[in-house]
């Protein structure tokens, strides 16, 4: 599966989609997801908490292991995906539309500077040697 | 000393990033499989071949074949061998009397500790074979011969390096094997769980580490892939290093080098029941054992709140603080499970709690196995 061209992501491997009205919508990629193998537990940020950029602010974790998911901007939690609560398989079985998290950004230029597709595909194939 | 501390980081660094991997006959098999490699203590394994949670299903709903050819096979031969069997393993070999049967046991250091805990098997007087685990096998054998050289010294102790392991587990494990292999039917009918037959090329235990019924089958590595594909023709699935540590873990069967290691002892690790203290037989660690009666002790623990239990979590009890030596999730249960090393005063059914990133969750003390036999045995 290629990374889909209309989202922006960060090295450390989380997806961002703009959405209509300015807000963002967070997941953890593809790769991150066979990385870690099935998932049986994911912890989100509160809605209302205020992230860094780079920010630990929630938890993805397989039977295998337990990864920090980080902010990809500055902003504000507008909003969690509770189904995953019950369902965290849906990220291994659909990566892009399992999200995990919404947020507004502080400044919404912060966007632009992170990776596009071609981008992040080079760090995941240097991340592979 | 700075400079020179660094040079020989930096030789480590290089070394340890140019090493080879070792490899099992199957390595281009599991590849061809699909399967996801990873380094498992200097192994290339497959740790799934797709998903980890199907291939636990598929073991305790039917059967699965997995690639155990890193563990070691090492031959004890010659006059004696029994008598020296007593002194070296904490359990008691006399409780072996028919040929074929199998004993687990740990070895331990005078001190108590656990340098290995393995699987021996007798074959006749003259003959036991032991099966360790891989990352532990060139200290095993090392200490076994050392003490052979003090104790026996006339015994071949011979390591098999050169065998493949295949284990088929499941239900349905058995009939399998006894499809895919012309004549092993009569050659295994017969065996009782815990104990062994061979033909002289292929060697087949009724044993496993995951808690299901089924066979491990040692055979020479050139016939290792053939019966491999043999037994995936007859619709066996490959099963990855994942799912075979939730299985054992629900098992309840301890992991050397997680629930039990050197600095601790059998006694605080859930294997009092391996330990013979009562026989007049003295064995290397007894000493050591009756003079320091165990502080703590292994537990099961199952999780009551939402999350994961982890490996060197933090257990708060009312008695003090212990550790969880292995947590995963339990696909079985559908909730988190571990086992975790405590004071001595917790009992079954407590609540505890166990740090995990900044909070305190409550997880249950519950008596183990959690599942066994396609069943999950803890119920709330």
């Amino acid at each position: 599966m290629s990374n889909p061209t209309n989202l922006k992501y960060t090295a450390s491997h989380e997806w961002v989609k703009t959405e209509a009205d300015g807000t963002v919508t967070i997941g953890i990629t593809q790769h991150a997801q066979e990385l870690l193998g099935d998932m049986v537990f994911v912890e989100a940020p509160a809605a209302g908490r205020h992230l860094k950029a780079r920010e630990e602010c929630a938890v993805v974790e397989s039977v295998k292991a337990a990864a920090d998911v980080y902010a990809p901007v500055s902003g504000t939690v507008t909003e969690v995906n509770g189904d995953l609560d019950s369902s965290p398989e849906n990220i291994n079985s659909d990566p892009y539309g399992a999200w995990m998290f919404k947020m507004k950004p502080d400044n919404s230029a912060d966007i632009d500077a992170l990776l596009d597709a071609a981008g992040y595909q080079a760090v995941v194939d240097s991340e592979a040697h | 000393m700075g400079r020179c501390t660094n040079f020989v980081q930096r030789l480590f660094h290089f070394l340890k990033a140019n090493m080879t991997l070792k490899t099992t006959p199957l390595n281009a098999a599991h590849r061809a499989m699909g399967a996801k490699m990873v380094d498992f203590g200097g192994w290339d394994m497959p740790v799934n071949y797709g998903s980890q949670i199907d291939e636990h299903h598929q073991v305790r709903n039917d059967c699965g074949m997995f690639d155990v050819s890193h563990m070691r096979v090492v031959d004890m031969k010659g006059e004696g061998v029994r008598d020296f069997l007593r002194n070296l393993l904490a359990n008691n070999v006399d409780k072996l009397t028919l040929s074929g049967k199998a004993l687990y046991s740990t070895m331990l250091l005078e001190n108590g500790g656990v340098i290995d805990d393995l699987i021996v098997y007798f074959m006749t007087e003259n003959w036991f074979r032991i099966v360790v685990n891989a990352g532990t096998a060139d200290k095993d054998i090392a200490w076994m011969k050392k003490q052979a050289e003090l104790h026996a010294p006339l015994l071949d102790i011979v390591d098999h390096p050169e065998l493949a392991m295949i284990a088929v587990q499941g239900p349905n494990a058995r009939k399998k094997v006894w499809d895919a292999l012309p004549g092993s039917q009569e050659l295994t009918e017969k065996l009782i769980p815990f104990s062994a037959a061979e033909t002289g090329t292929m060697f087949i235990a009724r044993t496993g580490y995951t808690g299901e019924d089924g066979f491990e089958i040692m055979l020479p590595a050139k016939a290792a892939p053939f019966f491999w594909g043999i037994l995936a023709e007859k619709g066996v699935k490959p099963i990855g290093l994942g799912a075979r540590d939730t299985l054992r873990l629900e098992a309840g069967m301890n992991l050397y080098g997680q629930d039990m290691d050197e600095t601790v002892g059998p006694l605080e690790s859930g294997l009092a029941w391996t330990v013979d203290l009562k026989s007049e037989r003295d064995f290397i660690g007894k000493a050591a054992l009756l003079a320091n009666p165990p502080t703590q002790k292994l537990i099961g623990l199952l999780l009551l709140d939402r999350g994961v239990l982890r490996g060197h979590q933090k257990v708060h009890t009312p008695h003090g603080i212990g550790e969880i030596t292995s947590g995963s999730f339990s696909p079985t249960l559908e909730k988190s499970i571990a086992l975790a090393r405590v004071p001595k005063d917790v009992a079954i059914g407590d609540t505890v709690q166990v740090a995990i990133r900044d909070k305190m969750l409550n997880a249950q003390v519950v008596k183990y196995p959690f599942a066994r036999n396609g069943k999950g045995l803890i119920s709330l």
